[in-house]
């Protein structure tokens, strides 16, 4: 066992454990004979002048129940873990035992999952059932950066928008859930210039949007886009493929004005989805997917009362 | 006390003598078989019971331990609920307080599970095994035809009476109708079979070969039972006076000329005694109240045309200063009486008021921890948090959401007011709260609000609000 820096302790755990159980049948036994006692129902000691001790007899039967405490502990000492760090003949273990109760709990769940598996995400939409298990999926495991309510907040993407870094798509969605996404922007500003000319990008960043921008700014600012360009495309449109996000719209998920865009083109950005494929089933992801395409696809059935 | 007492081997053991009372009629042992028939038809037939709701009727006594709902008649508890299973146990506790300072073991003699299977399964084995006697001499016999088939029978017998026992107690925690189908198709769950072979189990051990035992070795409360008694509890007493000396004489013998008293030691005090106690020797801790004494003495007293209540209900200052029953009734009213009364009623009128002001809903506010606050596509500033809706009544339920606060008047919803829940359903709803951008205050960080759900007027169900308070953020 890993928790021992010696074997020594394992065997004198045990050493000590079968010198207990020994100890314990020997005093049942020894204490099981007669004595000599006074024959008016006490042991025949007398204290302060008067106090004696009634001997108050239990059953013999009783005595039995004591030793199959100790033959008890023989045999789970035998089939369980308990003596020093030995493993015992079932090889029980804690983390066995888990990991049966959660396949146990899987293969309880998956008929439930069974009807939905070959569902489309328009039709999944359409069961108010599986939009019912989808939310609390979502609540469970997403809505702690996505919130409760699927819009998000700086830095973390807004599901509800339709507007997708890596697609909307409901194929996509379940790619984003399985594998987890990683955004990468490296630092821009050498490829931009200088900081003026990092805001003059900045500006012409806002009026991709018609966002309240400085148009002689934006104008100087267009042909340093070039660099940009290669993932955000030329017009802004964005690039599913990689992640980079649209600049034409007013989803700013990273801030919104001037300072926000020099300080992301000076900096980059590094943000991650992780991967929940080693916490949700495939079967689950489906479903939970199907609830997130809801939010952005026209009206999710309600999720009514049974 | 002997000084000096002569030593001999003794054990801190003793082989068990097999207890066989004697079969008694009379008034008590009347009571006793009430009591048997009141508390076994409670109890096998209370499963049975259904209870009509609006959405369809369901077992009206349910403890389902796996969705945590506790169906009583029309009420449905919760885990959140377990005060009142607290409140039920003290008040339990101290109504057996106040029987026992008033009137020593009731509960025991007439009452326990322990005396009421123990009577029903003496009388299955007097039905076959016969008298006292026969049955003390059935044991010692050789293993003959005879005795094979009444232990066979009479295990049979008791078994059956076990088994349905442990039916009826899964029934209170699964549905015992389809539990019933499921015997009779034999496709039981392994812990449904678990818990009634169990239970079936502890029956036929406890009240076939435990019975007398288990109230002297293993229940606790015939070992504090001396700290509620006192000199004016009614106990079941022998009247020393005037039952000693006791001995036997010829009818119309002169009692003084033989320096008699009334006990004519018959001792059928002592057969009838389930716990095979010599009342005659005062108060024992292994006397359960269960008074066949009193009526195997009364009998013998008739028929000597003596009178009756040599022993008898009485309590020890009664029988020693020859009290009469009224002044015992004046005594009966004391300090530690009164105190067990309030205490009990108080808490029952508590429990009374709590669960007629029982609100029909719960809810909970939780914020959303990832992210405080944020501004929306409207320019206004929006905090995000989960509703935990609890739906505790046995009908569909539309919930209106509202919010409230006094540091910040222009905060409102921003998500569908209304929600639905279905019967005894609990539902998370997502609500987020709007506060225009101009209404911000000029102090950043939490100001309270007040989340207030209003269950809507529907058929009977009246308009009910109850209201939770939480904060909203505002950024930096």
């Amino acid at each position: 066992m890993s928790d021992f820096f010696s074997s020594g302790w394992s065997w004198y755990i045990a050493a000590v454990t079968i010198a207990g159980l020994g100890f314990c049948l020997w005093l049942l036994l020894a204490s099981s004979k007669t004595t000599t006692m006074s024959d008016d129902g006490t042991t025949g000691h007398v204290w302060d002048e008067d106090l004696r001790e009634m001997n108050n007899p239990l059953p013999r039967w009783w005595l039995g129940l004591f030793i199959i405490t100790v033959v008890f502990a023989a045999i789970y000492l035998t089939f369980y873990p308990g003596l020093g760090a030995r493993e015992g003949t079932l090889k029980w273990s804690q983390e066995g035992q888990l990991q049966a109760e959660q396949a146990a709990a899987q293969a309880k769940v998956a008929p439930l999952y069974a009807k939905y598996t070959a569902m489309a995400a328009e039709d999944l939409a359409t069961q108010p059932e599986a939009m019912a298990i989808g939310q609390r999926l979502f609540l469970n495991n997403c809505a702690q950066c996505h919130g409760s309510d699927a819009k998000g907040s700086k830095g973390f993407p807004n599901l509800t928008d339709g507007d997708w870094l890596w697609g909307g798509a409901f194929d996509a969605i379940k790619h984003s859930i399985t594998q987890g996404r990683e955004g990468n922007m490296p630092p821009m500003a050498a490829a931009v210039g200088g900081s003026e000319d990092l805001r003059n990008v900045a500006h012409y960043v806002l009026s991709l949007s018609d966002s309240a921008h400085d148009s002689l700014r934006a104008q100087l600012g267009k042909p340093k886009f070039a660099a940009c360009a290669a993932c955000h495309g030329s017009k802004g449109e964005g690039n599913t493929a990689l992640g980079a996000p649209r600049l034409n719209d007013k989803v700013w998920l990273h801030g919104w004005g001037e300072t926000a865009i020099v300080t992301m083109i000076q900096n980059g950005k590094h943000n991650v989805m992780p991967a929940q494929n080693q916490l949700l089933t495939p079967e689950q992801i489906h479903v939970l997917a199907g609830y997130v395409w809801s939010l952005s696809n026209g009206k999710p059935a309600v999720v009514a009362a049974k | 006390m002997n000084p000096s007492p002569a030593p001999v081997p003794v054990s801190l053991y003793k082989k068990r003598q097999k207890i066989h009372p004697r079969e008694i009629a009379g008034r008590f042992q009347n009571w006793r078989w009430v009591f048997v028939f009141l508390t076994q038809a409670v109890f096998y037939g209370l499963p049975w019971l259904q209870w009509a709701t609006e959405v369809g009727s369901r077992q009206a006594v349910l403890f389902d331990l796996e969705a945590r709902r506790f169906y009583l008649l029309g009420m449905v508890f919760y885990p959140q609920d377990f005060i009142y299973l607290t409140a039920l146990l003290v008040v339990c506790a101290y109504a057996l307080f106040l029987f026992t300072a008033v009137a020593g073991r009731l509960w025991c003699g007439y009452a326990c599970p322990q005396t009421v299977y123990t009577s029903i399964f003496l009388w299955v084995e007097q039905k076959i095994d016969g008298s006292k006697i026969q049955r003390e001499r059935l044991d010692k016999a050789p293993w003959t035809w005879d005795k094979l088939w009444r232990r066979v029978s009479k295990h049979s017998a008791w078994l059956a009476i076990a088994l349905v026992t442990g039916f009826t107690f899964v029934g209170y925690f699964t549905p015992i109708r389809s539990l019933a189908a499921e015997v009779l198709s034999a496709s039981l769950g392994p812990w449904q079979t678990f818990w009634i072979f169990f239970y079936a189990l502890a029956t036929w051990g406890n009240a076939g070969f435990l019975r007398e035992q288990v109230c002297k070795y293993m229940c606790p409360y015939a070992r504090f039972q001396s700290a509620m008694f006192d000199r004016d509890t009614l106990i079941i007493g022998y009247d020393r006076e005037r039952g000693e000396p006791r001995g036997p004489r010829g009818r119309g013998d002169d009692l003084k000329a033989k320096n008699l008293g009334q006990c004519i030691d018959c001792g059928l005090c002592v057969q009838v005694c389930p716990t095979g106690i010599d009342i005659r020797n005062g108060l024992q801790y292994e006397c359960i109240g269960c008074a066949a004494c009193i009526d195997a003495c009364d009998q013998v007293m008739d028929k000597l045309n003596y009178p009756r209540g040599l022993v008898r209900y009485d309590t020890e200052n009664g029988i020693e200063q020859h009290l009469d029953r009224k002044t015992e009734f004046l005594r009966v009213l004391r300090p530690r009486v009164w105190v067990y009364t309030a205490v009990m009623w108080l808490i029952i009128a508590a429990v009374g008021v709590s669960l007629w002001m029982r609100p029909p809903l719960r809810f909970d506010v939780l914020r959303d921890r990832g992210a405080l606050a944020r501004w929306n596509e409207d320019g206004q500033l929006e905090n995000v948090y989960r509703v935990q809706l609890m739906n505790l009544v046995e009908r569909p339920q539309t919930y209106r959401i509202r919010v409230e606060s006094t540091e910040l008047p222009g905060v409102s919803l921003g998500t569908p007011a209304e929600v639905t829940v279905g019967p005894i359903e609990a539902r998370w709803v997502p609500v987020s709260i709007h506060l225009p951008a101009d209404q911000a205050p000029p102090k950043d960080g939490a100001h309270a609000v007040r989340f207030v759900v209003e269950r809507l007027a529907r058929g009977s169900d009246a308009v009910h609000e109850i209201a939770e308070s939480s904060t909203f953020v505002v950024p930096r």
